[in-house]
């Protein structure tokens, strides 16, 4: 039998997801991996909420405390590397940190993110982006500005979205009662 | 038109030619929960309007991470994740078997041409079956449960093609320490790396498990080795299959071609806070240690434990450090047990646990406090990743673990 469908890739332009606006920053540095934003010992937690009170434990104890809803974190190259636990993305939520910031992402956190309703935004020069510093998103336009400086952003991968639109992945798939497989 | 090995198998799945950089809706051979990331991806599954998951017979159950249940948090969620399973059918492996990825490749449930994937990021270790096997993250196994399917970029690969000769007392962690080195941690974001050549040809299942276990150490999404004789011969007892060709066209489009001698490589060990921080032992020698630990889905098989066993000899763990050996799965576990060495380990004053992650994961037992410095088998060092971020974690082989247990700090294998 012929193969039913091969989902192809639709250029879609940059449009919903969670925003930024005049945000504090939080900044952080190359590698920052998932242990990191939650360590192992705190995995049997499934609530974000309670996750938030363990983000960068021992690795930044002030940022649990004084986190604000809304505020943003910016890391360097290869952010969210490591372990699959959704709960690192989830521990950013709970804490109010709906857009994450970095040069690159490591792929699972990068899913996660999206998946939960967390974007991740790559900014090339994520790195000349200083702690502290206020920060706004202007997605569509495909740009940030931090502290009055403008920064170029790149565009998600298309497929994923849907999944931004629709507000993470669980709210995507609600509404699919199939899905057009590719296979033999 | 030329393809790679994980190419194919994405085309053979979707029955149209598809490359590196393609989405595509796969359909999955396998999905792997276990006890941490499991009641996340089943409360997902619900919320998506899930009932029925797509297919029982194709779901890997099993707790590995916090067992048996070190709290009355992970015992809730042992609970949880059986009455799913008694639910929806599912077989359970429960605390019983071992590591997820040791388990899963040792019951056959990844097996050379499929696509597998595992809530957890070590997955790619079934790439040493000639699956394509990838960790995804709770919501994305949801929606996996509930569809069997998921959406792939398919990935570019990077070809590792290693010769040359292993001495004595070096193997595939020393290898995948300098290959991660090499690379970088993020060197193979997105990528799937393959590794192949005549040294691949001749190492062991355990050794190529070793391998594509790490892959995601560089950010790959995938390890892989074309199935071989050797591959056939492990998968005989454990599918029924006929073998058949799959590899990648000599001349297919790789995202990059390395090449790597190991006659000249000697024992690496993975300093801290990073993985792809390998340095030659002699780098690190003397350095003081208060926990060793062999074991883990990347070096706690039966070949790993004997290489451990051959360096120690007739002597003994050293007072000075507190040894942690944990065979990776039940059956791992046996052979060691029947080839006497379990005995060996435990006269020699290490500690020997039922199969599981032990203090890979940080989260269960074998916590280091502040100041202290694990050297381990396992697959990562990142700060904080067993106990206290003021704590360090070196990596290393068996053969360097061992060593460093009987004299109580970092030591050369060939020297002990």
């Amino acid at each position: 039998m012929a193969a039913k469908k091969t989902v192809t890739v639709r250029k879609v332009e940059l449009a919903g997801g969670p925003v930024a606006k005049n945000a504090r920053v939080w900044k952080f540095g190359d590698n920052i991996d998932t242990d990191a934003i939650i360590p192992g010992r705190f995995l049997t937690i499934n609530n974000p909420d309670e996750l938030a009170r363990h983000a960068f434990e021992g690795i930044r104890d002030e940022f649990a405390k004084k986190v604000q809803q809304g505020d943003v974190i910016v890391g360097g190259r290869n952010f969210g590397c490591g372990s699959s636990r959704e709960h690192a993305p989830l521990a950013l939520m709970g804490a109010g940190v709906r857009v994450v910031i970095a040069r690159s992402f490591a792929r699972i956190f990068f899913r996660n993110a999206i998946n939960v309703g967390v974007l991740p935004v790559v900014c090339p020069d994520a790195d000349t982006i200083a702690d502290g510093a206020k920060i706004s998103l202007a997605i569509r336009e495909g740009f940030l500005e931090a502290d009055g400086k403008k920064y170029a952003i790149e565009p998600v991968p298309a497929f994923m979205q849907g999944i931004i639109d629709a507000g993470g992945l669980v709210e995507y798939a609600k509404n699919m009662k199939e899905i057009t497989v590719c296979t033999r | 038109m030329t393809a790679t090995i994980v190419e194919k198998i994405f085309s053979k799945k979707c029955g149209s030619d598809v490359r590196a950089g393609d989405v595509v809706m796969a359909p999955l051979d396998g999905a792997m929960i276990h006890d941490i990331t499991g009641p996340l991806a089943i409360q997902k599954f619900y919320e998506m309007g899930g009932r029925k998951v797509f297919d029982p017979k194709r779901i890997i159950m099993l707790f590995d991470h916090q067992i048996p249940a070190d709290s009355i948090e992970a015992a809730s969620n042992h609970v949880y994740m059986r009455k799913f399973a008694l639910e929806q059918d599912i077989h359970n492996y429960d605390i019983n078997e071992g590591v997820c990825h040791q388990v899963t490749i040792e019951k056959g449930r990844a097996a050379p041409g499929e696509i597998v994937v595992g809530a957890d990021s070590h997955t790619c270790m079934y790439g040493a079956a000639g699956s394509f096997a990838t960790g995804i993250g709770s919501t994305d196994m949801g929606f996996a449960l509930k569809f069997g399917a998921l959406y792939f970029r398919v990935p570019e690969t990077i070809r590792a093609e290693v010769s040359g000769k292993f001495q004595e007392r070096v193997g595939a962690k020393d290898l995948i320490l300098s290959i991660a080195a090499d690379v970088g941690a993020d060197g193979a974001t997105y990528k799937a790396i393959e590794f192949t050549g005549k040294s691949i040809r001749k190492l062991d299942m355990a050794g190529r498990m070793t391998l594509c276990n790490m892959a995601i150490e560089m950010g790959g999404k995938a390890g892989i080795v074309a199935p071989d004789k050797v591959t056939w011969e492990y998968m005989k007892s454990r599918r029924k299959m006929k073998p058949f060709e799959l590899d990648s066209d000599e001349d297919a489009a790789f995202a990059e071609r390395r090449t790597y001698n190991v006659s000249d490589l000697g024992p690496q060990v993975a300093v801290p806070h990073n993985v792809d921080t390998g340095v030659p032992v002699s780098k690190v020698a003397g350095t003081h240690v208060d926990q060793v630990f062999i074991g883990s889905c990347t070096n706690g098989r039966f070949e790993d434990l004997r290489d451990a066993a051959e360096v120690l000899g007739r002597k003994k763990f050293s007072p000075k450090c507190r040894v942690i050996i944990i065979p990776a799965s039940r059956d791992e576990y046996l052979k060691t047990l029947k080839a006497g060495l379990i005995e060996k380990f435990v006269k020699a004053g290490a500690l020997v646990e039922a199969p599981c992650c032990g203090p890979c994961m940080g989260g269960a037992f074998g916590l280091i406090a502040p100041g202290e410095v694990s050297l381990a088998t396992s697959n990562r060092n990142f700060k904080g990743r067993q106990g206290s971020t003021e704590g360090k974690v070196y990596l290393c082989s068996p053969a360097t673990a061992a060593a460093s247990a009987m004299t109580g700090e970092i030591t050369d294998p060939r020297e002990v």
